[in-house]
Protein backbone atom coordinates (compact mmCIF):
# COMPACT_ATOMS: atom_id res chain seq x y z
CA UNK A 1 0.00 0.00 0.00
CA UNK A 2 1.38 3.14 -0.89
CA UNK A 3 1.03 6.37 1.65
CA UNK A 4 2.31 9.84 1.54
CA UNK A 5 2.84 10.88 5.00
CA UNK A 6 3.28 14.73 5.72
CA UNK A 7 4.54 16.39 9.06
CA UNK A 8 3.01 19.63 10.12
CA UNK A 9 3.46 21.12 13.61
CA UNK A 10 0.07 20.16 14.15
CA UNK A 11 -0.25 16.85 13.12
CA UNK A 12 0.61 14.16 10.39
CA UNK A 13 -1.57 13.67 6.61
CA UNK A 14 -1.58 10.43 5.64
CA UNK A 15 -2.41 10.20 2.23
CA UNK A 16 -3.88 7.18 0.91
CA UNK A 17 -2.84 6.65 -2.99
CA UNK A 18 -5.09 3.62 -3.62
CA UNK A 19 -7.79 3.50 -5.37
CA UNK A 20 -9.40 0.62 -3.14
CA UNK A 21 -9.12 0.15 0.97
CA UNK A 22 -10.16 -3.02 1.37
CA UNK A 23 -9.60 -6.70 3.19
CA UNK A 24 -6.37 -7.04 0.95
CA UNK A 25 -4.77 -4.16 2.11
CA UNK A 26 -6.91 -2.43 5.56
CA UNK A 27 -4.34 -4.60 7.30
CA UNK A 28 -1.07 -2.57 6.26
CA UNK A 29 -2.84 0.46 6.60
CA UNK A 30 -3.51 -0.59 10.79
CA UNK A 31 0.23 -1.32 10.60
CA UNK A 32 1.65 1.54 9.34
CA UNK A 33 -0.48 3.26 11.59
CA UNK A 34 0.26 1.22 14.51
CA UNK A 35 4.10 2.80 13.33
CA UNK A 36 3.27 6.53 14.04
CA UNK A 37 1.29 6.00 17.08
CA UNK A 38 4.64 3.85 18.11
CA UNK A 39 6.82 7.20 16.69
CA UNK A 40 4.50 9.27 19.26
CA UNK A 41 2.56 10.71 16.61
CA UNK A 42 -1.19 10.63 17.83
CA UNK A 43 -3.00 13.61 15.58
CA UNK A 44 -3.34 12.10 12.38
CA UNK A 45 -4.94 13.04 9.01
CA UNK A 46 -5.87 10.56 6.87
CA UNK A 47 -6.53 11.88 3.42
CA UNK A 48 -9.23 10.11 1.53
CA UNK A 49 -9.06 12.08 -1.44
CA UNK A 50 -7.74 9.35 -4.36
CA UNK A 51 -9.92 6.22 -2.43
CA UNK A 52 -13.08 5.44 -4.61
CA UNK A 53 -13.67 2.49 -2.97
CA UNK A 54 -13.82 1.22 1.08
CA UNK A 55 -14.96 -1.66 1.93
CA UNK A 56 -15.85 -3.31 5.72
CA UNK A 57 -12.32 -3.83 6.35
CA UNK A 58 -10.88 -0.78 5.34
CA UNK A 59 -13.97 1.16 7.72
CA UNK A 60 -12.76 -1.44 10.63
CA UNK A 61 -9.17 0.10 9.74
CA UNK A 62 -9.79 3.36 9.94
CA UNK A 63 -11.96 3.03 13.29
CA UNK A 64 -9.29 0.74 14.46
CA UNK A 65 -6.66 3.57 14.17
CA UNK A 66 -9.40 6.55 15.69
CA UNK A 67 -10.16 4.11 18.98
CA UNK A 68 -5.66 4.02 19.37
CA UNK A 69 -5.50 8.05 18.61
CA UNK A 70 -7.96 8.66 21.54
CA UNK A 71 -6.39 6.39 23.72
CA UNK A 72 -3.41 8.25 23.08
CA UNK A 73 -5.00 11.17 23.55
CA UNK A 74 -4.46 12.53 19.96
CA UNK A 75 -6.96 12.15 17.44
CA UNK A 76 -7.70 10.92 14.09
CA UNK A 77 -9.35 13.28 11.53
CA UNK A 78 -10.42 12.20 7.97
CA UNK A 79 -10.40 14.59 4.53
CA UNK A 80 -11.17 14.15 0.80
CA UNK A 81 -13.73 12.00 1.12
CA UNK A 82 -15.38 10.94 -2.15
CA UNK A 83 -19.06 10.96 -2.46
CA UNK A 84 -19.32 6.99 -2.67
CA UNK A 85 -17.15 6.20 0.31
CA UNK A 86 -18.99 9.01 2.33
CA UNK A 87 -21.65 7.65 1.63
CA UNK A 88 -20.40 3.75 3.30
CA UNK A 89 -19.72 6.31 6.53
CA UNK A 90 -23.21 7.44 6.40
CA UNK A 91 -25.00 3.65 6.26
CA UNK A 92 -22.78 2.62 8.91
CA UNK A 93 -23.17 5.55 10.54
CA UNK A 94 -19.61 6.33 11.09
CA UNK A 95 -20.13 9.91 10.25
CA UNK A 96 -21.45 10.69 13.74
CA UNK A 97 -17.68 9.12 15.14
CA UNK A 98 -15.06 10.68 12.70
CA UNK A 99 -14.46 13.99 12.27
CA UNK A 100 -14.39 14.48 8.49
CA UNK A 101 -13.42 17.55 6.32
CA UNK A 102 -13.08 18.53 2.83
CA UNK A 103 -9.69 19.41 2.64
CA UNK A 104 -6.75 18.56 4.57
CA UNK A 105 -6.41 22.53 5.62
CA UNK A 106 -9.36 22.17 7.00
CA UNK A 107 -8.59 19.01 8.92
CA UNK A 108 -5.14 20.99 9.98
CA UNK A 109 -6.80 23.60 11.48
CA UNK A 110 -9.42 21.82 13.83
CA UNK A 111 -6.43 20.14 15.78
CA UNK B 1 -37.77 -15.11 -17.29
CA UNK B 2 -34.87 -14.44 -19.77
CA UNK B 3 -31.68 -15.04 -18.92
CA UNK B 4 -29.38 -11.62 -19.82
CA UNK B 5 -26.20 -12.37 -18.70
CA UNK B 6 -24.07 -15.25 -16.56
CA UNK B 7 -20.88 -14.96 -15.20
CA UNK B 8 -19.13 -18.00 -13.62
CA UNK B 9 -15.80 -17.53 -12.28
CA UNK B 10 -13.50 -19.40 -9.68
CA UNK B 11 -10.29 -17.38 -8.26
CA UNK B 12 -8.18 -18.70 -5.67
CA UNK B 13 -8.73 -18.23 -2.45
CA UNK B 14 -6.58 -15.22 -1.99
CA UNK B 15 -7.90 -11.38 -1.14
CA UNK B 16 -5.49 -9.57 -3.88
CA UNK B 17 -8.38 -11.22 -6.47
CA UNK B 18 -11.19 -8.77 -4.47
CA UNK B 19 -10.23 -5.72 -6.94
CA UNK B 20 -10.42 -8.13 -10.42
CA UNK B 21 -14.62 -9.49 -9.01
CA UNK B 22 -15.23 -6.19 -7.67
CA UNK B 23 -14.31 -4.99 -10.96
CA UNK B 24 -16.80 -7.82 -12.79
CA UNK B 25 -19.43 -6.22 -10.67
CA UNK B 26 -18.76 -2.79 -12.01
CA UNK B 27 -19.44 -4.03 -15.52
CA UNK B 28 -22.31 -5.98 -14.67
CA UNK B 29 -24.17 -2.80 -13.23
CA UNK B 30 -23.34 -1.43 -16.81
CA UNK B 31 -25.64 -3.83 -18.09
CA UNK B 32 -27.98 -3.15 -15.51
CA UNK B 33 -28.41 0.89 -16.45
CA UNK B 34 -31.06 -0.04 -18.74
CA UNK B 35 -33.48 -1.59 -16.00
CA UNK B 36 -32.67 0.39 -13.01
CA UNK B 37 -33.36 3.92 -12.29
CA UNK B 38 -30.50 3.93 -9.67
CA UNK B 39 -27.84 6.22 -10.42
CA UNK B 40 -25.54 4.06 -12.20
CA UNK B 41 -22.27 5.13 -10.15
CA UNK B 42 -23.97 4.24 -6.99
CA UNK B 43 -25.06 0.83 -7.98
CA UNK B 44 -21.95 -0.21 -9.28
CA UNK B 45 -20.15 0.32 -6.41
CA UNK B 46 -22.80 -1.31 -4.35
CA UNK B 47 -22.26 -4.25 -6.60
CA UNK B 48 -18.46 -4.21 -6.05
CA UNK B 49 -19.14 -3.70 -2.21
CA UNK B 50 -21.36 -6.88 -1.55
CA UNK B 51 -19.02 -9.30 -4.24
CA UNK B 52 -15.86 -7.73 -2.56
CA UNK B 53 -17.26 -8.56 0.91
CA UNK B 54 -19.23 -11.99 -0.18
CA UNK B 55 -15.23 -12.98 -1.30
CA UNK B 56 -13.33 -11.71 1.85
CA UNK B 57 -15.94 -13.63 4.11
CA UNK B 58 -15.05 -16.60 2.34
CA UNK B 59 -11.71 -16.38 1.89
CA UNK B 60 -11.46 -15.20 5.87
CA UNK B 61 -13.87 -16.88 7.57
CA UNK B 62 -14.98 -19.92 5.39
CA UNK B 63 -11.99 -21.25 3.70
CA UNK B 64 -9.68 -19.56 6.53
CA UNK B 65 -7.23 -18.21 4.19
CA UNK B 66 -5.99 -21.26 2.98
CA UNK B 67 -4.20 -20.95 -0.18
CA UNK B 68 -4.68 -24.15 -1.93
CA UNK B 69 -8.45 -23.40 -1.66
CA UNK B 70 -10.71 -21.42 -4.11
CA UNK B 71 -14.09 -18.69 -4.29
CA UNK B 72 -16.43 -19.80 -7.02
CA UNK B 73 -18.95 -16.70 -8.02
CA UNK B 74 -21.83 -17.23 -10.35
CA UNK B 75 -23.25 -14.13 -11.42
CA UNK B 76 -26.98 -14.52 -12.99
CA UNK B 77 -28.82 -11.60 -14.30
CA UNK B 78 -32.32 -11.60 -15.63
CA UNK B 79 -34.95 -9.12 -17.03
CA UNK B 80 -36.15 -8.50 -13.45
CA UNK B 81 -33.72 -10.21 -11.28
CA UNK B 82 -30.00 -9.84 -10.36
CA UNK B 83 -28.90 -13.35 -8.50
CA UNK B 84 -25.16 -13.42 -6.66
CA UNK B 85 -23.58 -16.73 -4.91
CA UNK B 86 -20.69 -16.96 -3.76
CA UNK B 87 -19.47 -20.88 -3.34
CA UNK B 88 -16.73 -21.67 -0.31
CA UNK B 89 -15.10 -24.66 0.56
CA UNK B 90 -15.11 -24.70 4.40
CA UNK B 91 -17.11 -25.33 7.57
CA UNK B 92 -19.34 -22.11 6.90
CA UNK B 93 -19.82 -19.73 9.23
CA UNK B 94 -23.04 -18.50 10.94
CA UNK B 95 -24.58 -15.26 9.55
CA UNK B 96 -28.09 -15.59 11.28
CA UNK B 97 -26.50 -14.03 14.16
CA UNK B 98 -25.09 -10.95 12.18
CA UNK B 99 -26.23 -7.82 12.75
CA UNK B 100 -29.32 -6.80 10.84
CA UNK B 101 -29.02 -2.98 12.32
CA UNK B 102 -25.55 -0.67 11.77
CA UNK B 103 -22.63 -2.70 14.58
CA UNK B 104 -21.61 -0.04 17.23
CA UNK B 105 -19.52 2.15 15.13
CA UNK B 106 -16.82 2.33 18.12
CA UNK B 107 -16.06 -1.45 16.70
CA UNK B 108 -13.44 -2.28 14.28
CA UNK B 109 -15.32 -5.38 12.67
CA UNK B 110 -18.40 -6.75 11.84
CA UNK B 111 -19.87 -4.64 8.85
CA UNK B 112 -19.27 -6.87 6.01
CA UNK B 113 -22.99 -9.16 6.35
CA UNK B 114 -24.40 -6.10 7.73
CA UNK B 115 -23.55 -3.98 4.41
CA UNK B 116 -24.33 -6.97 2.22
CA UNK B 117 -28.54 -6.87 3.76
CA UNK B 118 -28.65 -2.90 3.58
CA UNK B 119 -28.01 -3.03 -0.09
CA UNK B 120 -29.44 -6.52 -1.46
CA UNK B 121 -33.37 -7.64 -1.17
CA UNK B 122 -32.43 -11.30 0.04
CA UNK B 123 -29.49 -12.65 1.29
CA UNK B 124 -29.30 -16.98 2.36
CA UNK B 125 -26.25 -19.23 3.27
CA UNK B 126 -26.71 -22.56 3.10
CA UNK B 127 -25.14 -25.78 2.57
CA UNK B 128 -23.72 -27.24 -1.05
CA UNK B 129 -22.23 -29.84 -2.18
CA UNK B 130 -18.88 -28.61 -2.02
CA UNK B 131 -19.23 -26.56 0.68
CA UNK B 132 -21.42 -23.42 1.66
CA UNK B 133 -22.96 -21.04 -0.87
CA UNK B 134 -23.84 -17.66 -0.17
CA UNK B 135 -26.94 -16.17 -2.65
CA UNK B 136 -27.57 -12.44 -2.79
CA UNK B 137 -30.47 -11.27 -4.88
CA UNK B 138 -31.32 -7.87 -5.86
CA UNK B 139 -35.08 -7.30 -7.62
CA UNK B 140 -34.78 -5.43 -10.70
CA UNK B 141 -38.69 -4.75 -10.90
CA UNK B 142 -38.86 -1.45 -9.06
CA UNK B 143 -38.85 1.64 -11.19
CA UNK B 144 -39.54 5.35 -10.47
CA UNK B 145 -36.89 6.13 -7.88
CA UNK B 146 -33.94 4.53 -5.96
CA UNK B 147 -35.18 1.31 -3.54
CA UNK B 148 -35.08 2.14 0.09
CA UNK B 149 -32.07 0.94 1.72
CA UNK B 150 -32.29 -1.76 4.86
CA UNK B 151 -32.50 -0.38 8.00
CA UNK B 152 -29.80 1.41 9.89
CA UNK B 153 -29.28 3.21 6.77
CA UNK B 154 -30.37 6.58 8.27
CA UNK B 155 -27.75 9.38 7.96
Amino acid sequence: MIITSKDFDKGIVMIIEEERLDAHNSNELKSQLMNQFEEGKSNIIIDLQHVRFIDSSGLGALVSGFKNAGSRDGSLKLCGLQKQVQSMFELTRLHRVFEIFPSEEEALASF
Amino acid sequence: MKNLLEVDIKVPNQTKYLRLIGQIGEDVAGALERFNDSDPEELAYHINLVLTEAMANAIKHANKNDPTKDVHISINLTDDLLSIRVFDQGQGFDISTAELQAPDPALDHGRGVFLIRSLMDSVTYNRCETGNVLEMRKSLLQHGGKKERGSGAES
